[in-house]
C-alpha cells in the first residue's frame, strides 16, 4: 500500500500554507503569496482550493466538492476521493452536512453555518489584474488603495451596454479597504459574500495567492450611485423544482433548440424535489 | 539535554498539529471565542497551549522571540528540538512569546509594509486567565459584539489605528486560547462599542 502523507502535503508545507492563511484572516481581502506545491492533478482542477483543503482538514470533518454547483463532475469526484484516501475524511453532498466546502464558481443556496469552511478555487486573484499586467503595479496600487482604474472600467460597462455587463468574478471592496475577486462565482452570489456565518478560504495555486474572508465581514461590491449593483439571474423558476430564489444553468434539451432551467445548486435542487417540489419540467 | 526536552511534542504531528491549526484558526477568525487546544506537553513556562501553538506553526523559517521568563534552557532546548525555530530579537522575529509585560513596548516589532502587510510578527500571549468578560471586540469575524479579558485596551487600540498594518495576537492559557486580529475594534465597555459603532 501506498504510505500518504496526511492530506498530501507534507508537515513543513502544510505549516507555510497555514501561516498564510491566518494572514489572510487577519487583513480581510488581501492576497497573502504562498509557495504553491505540485499537485497530483493540473491547474485548471484548482489546486490553490486542494492546497488549502489541505491545510485546514482534520479527519474528523465532511468534505463536499462542488463544480459550478454540482457535486457529480469528474474534477468534484476527483478532489473528494483524493481527500477520502489522503486525510480520511467523511464526504457528502449534502450542503448543511459539510464542514469543509471546496468550491469552483458558485456559493451554495443554502445559507453556511457557524463551524463550516468554504474553500474557493480561485484562477486569477487579482482584481486589477486585467487593468495592469505587472504585480508589482498592482500590489503598489492595492497599498494606496488606487482603485480608481476599476470604478472607471465599470463605469465604460454602463456607457457600452447601458449596464455594468461584468457578471462573473465581480469586484468587491472588503471592510472598506481591499478590493477583491471573488473568484469566478456569478454576481448572483456576491451578496451571500458578506455578514457570512462560515470562514471563506480563497486559494490560487498556479499565481499562488491565499486569501480570506473571516465570518460576518463587510463585502460590498462595486458600483455606482446611478448603477446600483444587482444580483441577476435568469428571470425563470427552476423547471425541476419550481424554486424562484436560486441561480439557474440554461441547458438545451432537444435538438430543436429546446431549453429548459435548472438549479445550477444540484443538492438545493435535489433536496427540494424530494421534499415534494416540482418545477413545470419534472417528470 | 534533559529527558523532557525530547517528550511532550505531538504524539502524531500530522492529524494533532491539523486539530490544532484549526482551533488557532477558528480563534483567529472568530476573535474573542475561546477554543480549546491540546496535543503538547511542552516544559513550564511554556503551557501546553503555547506549546500546541508553536509547533503548530513553527519551524526552520519562522524566528521566533523568547521575551522575559520564557527565554530560558527548558524553552530553548525543547522549541530547537521540536520545531528548529532560530532565536532572534523582537525586530527580527515572526513570532514573539512572553507574559504580556514582558512583550513591552509593541513599536518594537514587524509590522508589515504597506504593500506586504503580512510581513508583521504574531505576538502569543501567555496569560493567567482567559476570560469571555472585560473589553468588548468589534470587527470582521464578529456577530454584533464579543468580550474578552485583554491584559489592557490602549495597546490594542493603538495597533488598530495601524491597519492594514500592526501586529496579531494569540493568547494562551492552559489549554485554551483566544486570538486578537490587527482588525478588531476594542473599547472598554460594550456602551463605548455601541458608540464607536454609531460614530462610523
Ligand atoms: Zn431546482
Amino acid at each position: 500500500m501506498t504510505e500518504y502523507n496526511f492530506a498530501y502535503l507534507d508537515e513543513q508545507t502544510k505549516r507555510m500554507i497555514r501561516r498564510a492563511i491566518l494572514k489572510g484572516l487577519t487583513i480581510p481581502g488581501y492576497q497573502v503569496p504562498f509557495a504553491s506545491r505540485e499537485m497530483p492533478m493540473p491547474y485548471g482542477w484548482g489546486t490553490g482550493g486542494v492546497q488549502v483543503s489541505a491545510a485546514v482538514l482534520t479527519p474528523k470533518d465532511t468534505f463536499k466538492v462542488i463544480d459550478q454547483g454540482a457535486d457529480d463532475t469528474t474534477n468534484a469526484v476527483s478532489i473528494r476521493t483524493f481527500f477520502q484516501r489522503t486525510a480520511g475524511v467523511a464526504t457528502t453532498t449534502a450542503t448543511s452536512d459539510a464542514t469543509v466546502i471546496q468550491t469552483r464558481h458558485r456559493i451554495p443556496e443554502e445559507p453556511l453555518h457557524e463551524g463550516q469552511i468554504l474553500v474557493y478555487q480561485v484562477p486569477i486573484p487579482e482584481p486589477l489584474r486585467f487593468l495592469e499586467p505587472r504585480e508589482s503595479e498592482t500590489r503598489k496600487m492595492h497599498s494606496l488603495e488606487e482603485y480608481g482604474l476599476m470604478h472607471v472600467k465599470l463605469y465604460e460597462d454602463i456607457s457600452r451596454h447601458g449596464h455594468i455587463a461584468t457578471s462573473y468574478a465581480y469586484p468587491v471592496k472588503v471592510e472598506g479597504r481591499y478590493v477583491m475577486d471573488p473568484s469566478p462565482i456569478p454576481k448572483f452570489d456576491n451578496p451571500k459574500l458578506g455578514d457570512m456565518a462560515a470562514i471563506q478560504l480563497f486559494g490560487a495555486g498556479r499565481e499562488q495567492r491565499i486569501y480570506a474572508l473571516p465570518p460576518y465581514t463587510q463585502v460590498v461590491s462595486l458600483d455606482f450611485e446611478d448603477h446600483p449593483f444587482e444580483a441577476s439571474k435568469a428571470d425563470h423558476p427552476c423547471g425541476m423544482c419550481g424554486a424562484t430564489d436560486s441561480y439557474l444553468d440554461e441547458l438545451i434539451i432537444d435538438d430543436l433548440g429546446g431549453r429548459m432551467f435548472v438549479c445550477s445548486d444540484t443538492d438545493y435542487c435535489e433536496a427540494r424535489q424530494a421534499a415534494g417540489h416540482k418545477g413545470k419540467d419534472a417528470a | 539535554m534533559q529527558a523532557n526536552t525530547l517528550s511532550g511534542g505531538f504524539a502524531d504531528p500530522a492529524t494533532q498539529s491539523a486539530h490544532a491549526f484549526r482551533s488557532v484558526m477558528e480563534a483567529m477568525a472568530r476573535p474573542g471565542a475561546i477554543q480549546d487546544i491540546h496535543g503538547a506537553a511542552p516544559p513550564a513556562p511554556l503551557s501546553p497551549a503555547m506549546g500546541a501553538v508553536l509547533l503548530t506553526l513553527c519551524d526552520t523559517e519562522t524566528p521566533i522571540y523568547l521575551a522575559g521568563d520564557m527565554d530560558c534552557e527548558a524553552a530553548r532546548a525543547w522549541l530547537a528540538f521540536h520545531t528548529g525555530a532560530p532565536f532572534v530579537g523582537p525586530a527580527q522575529c515572526m513570532f514573539a512569546v512572553g507574559k504580556w509585560d514582558a512583550l513591552a513596548p509593541l513599536s518594537v516589532y514587524p509590522i508589515g509594509t504597506s504593500e506586504y502587510p503580512d510581513r508583521s510578527a504574531t505576538l502569543i500571549v501567555e496569560c493567567s486567565e482567559l476570560a469571555a468578560s472585560g473589553a468588548t471586540l468589534t470587527g470582521p469575524g464578529i456577530k454584533d459584539q464579543a468580550t474578552l479579558s485583554l491584559p489592557e485596551v490602549d495597546a490594542f487600540q493603538d495597533n488598530r489605528t495601524l491597519f492594514p498594518l500592526g501586529l496579531d495576537f494569540i493568547f494562551t492559557c492552559g489549554e485554551r486560547l483566544a486570538a486578537l486580529p490587527r482588525s478588531t475594534e476594542v473599547s472598554r465597555s460594550s456602551s463605548e462599542a455601541i458608540a464607536q459603532v454609531g460614530a462610523s
